[in-house]
């Protein structure tokens, strides 16, 4: 391989009901980032059925140049159609960098991705650089839990690949007057050649908000000490308008469902609120939740390193403080209706 | 069909362990049950390990196995509020094989003895608790565990389950034990530099020093306060009868809180970081509440058969001997054919006659004579202090003089009969 | 008769670990080396599927000696065999290299009983990647299916496996060719106590070890270090938050406190409060 024929920037554009998922249009701001550091171009890459609209979008949030595999054996994603087609055009326009959102389709992806083709792939980035003299990408990640951080190189191997974790970096403002290319490829893939097939799609029924997105996070933990404990949380929540989350300890506990687990091995959240109730706060709860907007933290015990994490922190009793708190909202957000 | 080994060891502390590795050097089928992780992982702390007993067991185990320190100077803090008189010896043969005794951590020192055992051939199974003997005929004849298929069976059963021995309690060898005769310590582990360590406490390289502290490290209740060097850690703790923290209405914690900002130990912990916390019981009745120890097809050792020196804080020393020993005398019962207690009850009485015994019965009335007689402490270390502060002051007065205050200022001449008499008492029973 | 193969790892419990602050590195005497945890759920996948479909759990580690310990494990939730792949020239693999060398174990096991099912956990807590199990289907060419979290059916004679996947909001029901690779979520199932024994056997069972030397044709310019395309450049502690305000006096004074310093922001709250009284959406 002679790294000196790759070229430019990759983004792996997922999309999901339509649209392009938040995590590809934060990556496309990234990627710009790194393109112009290096004095290159940004390319997208779109894989699906129909989904050729969705192109502009792509270059509206910063990319140069959007390749569209547009067919209907791309209708779901499945690992080895997706992979056949960024196989080809990896082969065919040799990118330096390649990332992905780290989502389960993105992780799935790349990891099948860089196996063919032999290179090295990074997990859960959650800062990125590039060398502009030699083309380096510099990817750094939370590793061991959360205990240390680390930046990962990939020196030889050609496209330097990397997952990136939702919410670390922004999107652009789009701007719809950017120009770009949009490249239709060839796609010629047969259904035979794929020895999966999707039979269903279950969604469902109750949408709830998704941790992920929700402006306000009422997260329980340890402290609260069982199911009753977040029943009380999930008053306050829906008093506020809020959505549960939770620590490890809480969900290994059964206390409530594995979804709201926010964390390293949970979602990555950052809500403009939230609120730690109980939660001690483990290193790999806090690399999940600190980039939140404003955090308060309520626990009994004040040497709890939740407390290092938070804006506002509260020693005492989850079981005195939250009613309290949950009264006054009640009252206050009663009022605002009356006038509202 | 449920498996059955010539001995089940329930326990894989120090006691069980060494039992199981003596019956498992000497081909005899045994089963190691602990209910921890994995041996010592319910035993976060450091101790002292004795070397010679080890070394009866295994020869220059000290080569290979996970010790912190060897022990190279021994020092007596006796403290009052502001001042501290100290004793020492350090020895520089204790520095060099084969040593005279050593610091370790229990959660690595007890892994790496169990998993001697298991290359002896014994069989360890951790996270698995033994919820009762199995009883038939009045005979122990296996183990219920808490796990799925969990009855197992064999010829002896050795409890070696701790001071709270449940299986003992269950057999009725174990009444509920009254607060006098169990001690409470408390104990942290700090983590420190090693060579912080080696600066503050004048050690060079690997060597290790251990301070016992008398006083008022115990606000005057009857126990002792320790100091240990780890490779990078230090150990604190103290240790008093449950009776006297109930009398005194002190928390443990607070006794410990007290020692660690105590003028006298403070200096030494300095920039440490705290560890690992632990409180633990401790038999300290000694030979007057030893259990029953002995029935048909099963054995009590170590911890659970209240073998521990409350004065020397020996109790991994004893439980060892009295794991040897119960190893011993069932492989003789096994040639023999017979496990009856007739036939065990051999074990106790090689164990009354060892050291273990010979000791217990030694010190058999120390904890109860200080306990009755608290101005031990109350008022002979702090006299002890005034003395010596009076001693090394120097304000021109003569050492003639000087020894002559000293003299007086322990009181009249009744009381000094009174303090001779107490003396002559602790004497006799301490040595 | 079905040969499910789970791929195992044992990591330091990086949930009680901890760092040595001068030099970055872990201070791994803190923290017990333990089956990595979503690992025991692919093995307890792959007992129950045995306990349905019959046949025989195989597991499969890359790692030092001290490993034994993490196939024993296995054995406990009801493995039938381990291997033990152990040499220097593993050492410092990345997931590439790591892929390829549990890729050559498995060839081998194969070889003595043919596969039909790998199972693999969701990722490992030291590595926190998830990228091995994918990477060890592709070297295989058997489709990978990831997230797993339930198996609805398999059908050895048909070659046929019916899997539920994971999605955010519900899954989807996917129907693959036999053999295949499956990494399973935490909550594909429960793992029940072990029996006694099942922890008597596994304290007793010598799992099989094998060199690079034992893997017949391997090529070594692509294990461990020197098969590895990334490398770790830097290590450096994570950014220590500073520590907020710590809101004082009684409950009530507290709450009070923290209800003025939200209502700062009460436009945040502002549409619940129309919500809730039914006004403009």
């Amino acid at each position: 391989m002679n790294i000196e024929d790759y070229h430019g920037v990759w983004v792996f554009l997922e999309h999901k009901s339509g649209s392009i998922v938040p995590v590809s249009l934060e990556l496309l701001g990234a990627g710009r980032r790194l393109a112009d550091k290096r004095g290159v171009s940004l390319a997208g890459i779109l894989i699906g059925d129909g989904v050729k609209p969705l192109a502009e979008h792509a270059i509206a949030y910063g990319a140069d140049c959007v390749y569209v595999y547009d067919a209907p054996i791309f209708k779901y994603y499945r690992t080895e159609s997706y992979m056949k087609a960024i196989i080809a055009g990896c082969q065919k326009y040799k990118p330096e960098i390649f990332l992905y959102g780290g989502t389960s389709t993105g992780k799935d992806l790349a990891s099948a991705v860089a196996t063919d083709l032999a290179t090295g792939l990074t997990a859960d980035t959650t800062m990125l650089d590039v060398d502009a003299e030699t083309g380096l990408l510099e990817a750094s990640r939370p590793a061991f839990g959360g205990n240390i951080m680390a930046t990962i190189l990939c020196k030889k191997d050609r496209p330097q690949m990397a997952t990136v974790r939702p919410k670390v970096v922004k999107a652009l403002e789009p701007d719809y007057s950017r120009a770009g290319e949009i490249m239709e490829e060839p796609v010629e893939l047969r259904e035979e050649e794929i020895r999966t097939k999707v039979l269903d799609i279950v969604r469902f029924a109750v949408q709830r908000i998704r941790l992920d997105e929700a402006d306000i996070i009422v997260a329980g933990g340890k402290g609260l000490g069982g199911k009753a404990g977040f029943e009380m949380i999930r008053e306050f929540a829906n008093t506020i308008g809020a959505s549960v989350g939770a620590s490890r300890d809480a969900v290994e506990a059964g206390w409530i469902e594995h979804h709201a687990q926010v964390g390293q091995t949970g979602v990555t959240v950052t809500p403009k609120i939230y609120f730690a109730i109980g939660i001690s706060g483990a290193i790999q709860h806090l690399v999940g939740m600190q980039n939140s907007g404003l955090i308060i933290a309520i626990n009994q015990d004040p040497n709890a390193s939740i407390f290092q994490a938070c804006h506002y922190g509260i020693v005492g009793d989850a079981f005195q403080i939250v009613p309290l708190l949950t009264q006054a909202f009640q009252q206050a957000l009663g009022k605002e209706v009356e006038y509202g | 069909m449920a498996e059955k080994f010539d001995v089940i060891v329930v326990g894989a502390g120090p006691a069980g362990t060494a039992c199981a590795y003596t019956l498992a050097k000497n081909n005899v089928s045994v089963l190691l049950l602990e209910r921890g992780e994995y041996p010592g992982s319910k035993n976060v702390m450091g101790g002292v390990l004795y070397r010679k007993m080890m070394e009866d067991i295994i020869p220059g185990f000290y080569k290979e196995a996970p010790i912190e320190r060897p022990i190279v100077e021994q020092r007596f803090m006796m403290l009052d509020k502001e001042s501290a008189a100290t004793f020492s010896y350090k020895g520089m043969e204790w520095g060099k094989e084969p040593y005279n005794n050593f610091t370790v951590l229990r959660a690595k020192f007890d892994q790496w003895f169990a998993d001697k055992a298991v290359e002896q051939g014994a069989v360890l199974v951790n996270e698995t608790v033994a919820l009762a003997c199995i009883v038939e005929n009045g005979r122990v004849v296996g183990v219920r565990t808490d796990r799925p298929e969990g009855d197992i069976y064999a010829n002896v059963v050795v409890l070696a389950d701790g001071v709270n021995s449940l299986l003992a309690k269950s057999l009725g060898f174990h009444k509920e034990f009254k607060p006098d005769e169990v001690a409470l310590a408390v104990m942290e582990v700090l983590k420190l530099d090693k060579r912080i360590i080696e600066d503050r406490f004048n050690l060079e390289g690997d060597q290790g020093c251990t301070i016992e502290i008398f006083g008022d490290s115990t606000k005057g209740i009857l126990g002792t306060a320790w100091l240990y060097t780890n490779k990078d850690s230090l150990n604190i703790g103290v240790g008093t009868m449950l009776s006297g923290l109930i009398k005194h209405k002190l928390k443990p914690y607070e006794l410990l809180e007290y020692v660690k900002t105590h003028p006298m130990i403070r200096p030494y912990l300095q920039g440490t970081d705290q560890q690992e916390y632990l409180a633990h019981l401790i038999p300290e009745g000694g030979y007057r509440s030893m259990p029953r120890i002995v029935g048909d097809g099963v054995l009590v050792v170590g911890d659970a058969a209240q073998l521990v020196n409350a004065i020397h804080r020996e109790g991994s020393n004893m439980a060892m001997t009295s794991g040897v020993v119960a190893a011993e005398t069932i492989i003789e019962a096994i040639a023999a054919g017979d496990f009856t207690e007739k036939t065990l009850d051999v074990y106790k009485r090689r164990l009354l006659d060892s050291f273990v015994g010979e000791d217990l019965k030694k010190y058999k009335d120390a904890t109860h004579h200080f306990e009755k007689y608290p101005h031990y402490f109350e008022q002979y270390i702090p006299m002890l202090n005034r003395a010596a502060s009076q001693m090394f002051t120097v304000d021109g007065t003569s050492k003639r003089e000087k020894q002559r205050k000293i003299w007086q200022g322990i009181g009249t001449a009744g009381e000094k009969m009174k303090i001779a008499r107490d003396l002559f008492q602790a004497w006799r029973v301490m040595k | 008769m079905l040969h499910i193969v789970a791929c195992i790892k044992q990591v330091p419990d990086t949930k009680i670990i901890k760092m040595n602050p001068k030099t970055n590195t872990m201070d791994r005497s803190s923290a017990p080396a333990i089956l990595n945890p979503y690992d025991a759920h692919a093995v307890e996948e792959a007992v129950r599927l045995k306990a349905r479909y019959g046949g025989k759990v195989s597991v499969v580690t890359m790692g030092p000696p001290p490993a034994v310990k993490a196939i024993r494990k296995c054995i406990e939730i009801g493995a039938d065999e381990g291997y033990l792949i152990t040499d220097r020239a593993f050492a410092g693999a990345d997931t590439l290299a790591t892929s390829y060398s549990l890729t050559k174990a498995l060839e081998k096991i194969g070889t003595l009983h043919p596969i039909d099912l790998i199972i693999c956990g969701k990722m490992t807590i030291d590595g926190d990647t998830g990228q091995v199990g994918p990477g060890i289907a592709r070297r295989l060419d058997i489709p990978p299916l990831t997230s797993v979290n339930k198996v609805v059916e398999l059908e050895q004679e048909a070659g046929i496996a019916i899997v539920h996947r994971k999605l955010e909001d519900g899954y989807e029901v996917i129907q693959t060719s036999l053999p295949c690779l499956l990494s399973v979520e935490k909550e594909i199932n429960e793992i029940p106590y072990s029996t006694l024994p099942n922890m008597l056997r596994a304290a007793r069972y010598q799992p099989v070890v094998w060199s690079v030397d034992d893997l017949g044709d391997v090529d070594r310019t692509l294990l461990g270090l020197k098969g590895s395309p990334t490398i770790v450049a830097k290590v450096w502690p994570p950014e220590k938050p500073k520590g907020g305000e710590m809101l004082q006096g009684t409950s009530e004074e507290q709450v009070q406190r923290l209800f003025s310093i939200l209502m700062e922001r009460k436009t945040l709250f502002r549409d619940v409060g129309m919500r809730k009284g039914g006004g403009p959406q």
